[in-house]
């Protein structure tokens, strides 16, 4: 194990999605962490990416018309229902 | 996971009893990540606009068929994703599906390999030359604010569909990769292909605005 040579930051940056989505096998898992736990650069490059989930998650996908709305539940209703 | 089946059941049962508000409800949230779903496989967001309509009215006509093998949203998607496909068709449209087959074809680092020492440099290959700066010291309002929602915004409607549509599922609807993974029909990792490149590119459309004097 500790001949395998160390992941390089730009390397890490490629990763990091794998490694959040637990989709690294524990070897490499285990590098990236090292690498993290020893590198202020990388780990300030996470917590980015981190923010950058949490902020996407604040924002709201712009939906159908109101008036589109509308007609579809008109739709639904003359439908009548629905057993 | 047992009480999401069971509010599925609730949903699916106000909806078959005709529940108006129910209906408008998820017609309002779902719309959002389903037009841009849409949006991966037609040419425009008129088009998309109406494939969502079109997807929405086959619901209701199908309702009564919906065994509930699956949830309701996926059911849904389904019809969405077989609309948009022959909409596609219809309009004479190849759909750039290698975005969706093959993301990792064409390479996208990142962050730009500038702000990274070369492979050759004698001490630090590889690593930063220009790092990141840390965001938890900003003043909060300078993230939390309007204006940065907006940048926000403004940088996943400037995505690639396939990977708009991924990262809307995924970090603005909170759906797990499996979810994603089956309504968009991509294998496990073109799902984390399309993900890691949409995050990478809204972290750096917040970076150049937080970071701007």
């Amino acid at each position: 194990m500790s001949t395998v040579e160390a992941l390089s930051c730009q390397e890490i940056v490629e990763l990091v999605t794998d490694y959040l989505e637990g989709a690294l096998a524990p070897d490499e898992h285990a590098r990236v962490e090292k690498h993290l736990a020893g590198c202020t650069k990388c780990d300030a490059y996470l917590d980015q990416i981190r923010m950058t989930i949490r902020l996407v998650g604040r924002v709201d996908a712009t939906s159908l018309s109101a008036e589109a709305q509308r007609g579809l539940v008109e739709a639904f209703r003359s439908f009548g229902t629905h057993t | 996971m047992v009480e999401f089946a069971a509010d599925d059941a609730q949903l699916v049962a106000a909806l078959r009893a005709g529940d108006e508000a129910t209906f408008g409800r998820i017609v309002d949230e779902w719309s959002g990540s389903m037009l841009r779903v849409a949006q991966i496989y037609v040419s425009s967001r008129a088009v998309a606009e109406e494939v969502v309509q079109e997807t929405w009215l086959a619901v209701v006509r199908g309702l009564a068929q919906f065994e509930g093998r699956s949830m309701l949203r996926t059911w849904v998607f389904r019809i969405l994703t077989n609309t948009a496909k022959t909409r596609a068709q219809r309009e004479g449209r190849t759909i750039p599906f290698s975005a969706l087959r093959d993301p990792a074809r064409v390479p996208e680092p990142a962050v730009d390999p500038d702000r990274f020492h070369e492979a050759a440099h004698a001490r630090w290959p590889g690593h930063w030359a220009s790092p990141p700066t840390r965001w938890d010291t900003l003043p909060e309002e300078r993230l939390l604010g309007e204006e940065t929602r907006g940048v926000i915004e403004r940088a996943i409607e400037e995505l690639p569909p396939s990977q708009r549509a991924v990262i809307t599922l995924r970090d603005v609807e909170g759906w797990n990769a499996e979810e994603v993974r089956n309504a968009l029909e991509v294998s496990e990792s073109n799902q984390r292909v399309l993900l890691h490149r949409a995050r990478a590119k809204v972290r750096k459309a917040i970076e150049e605005y937080v970071e701007e004097t």
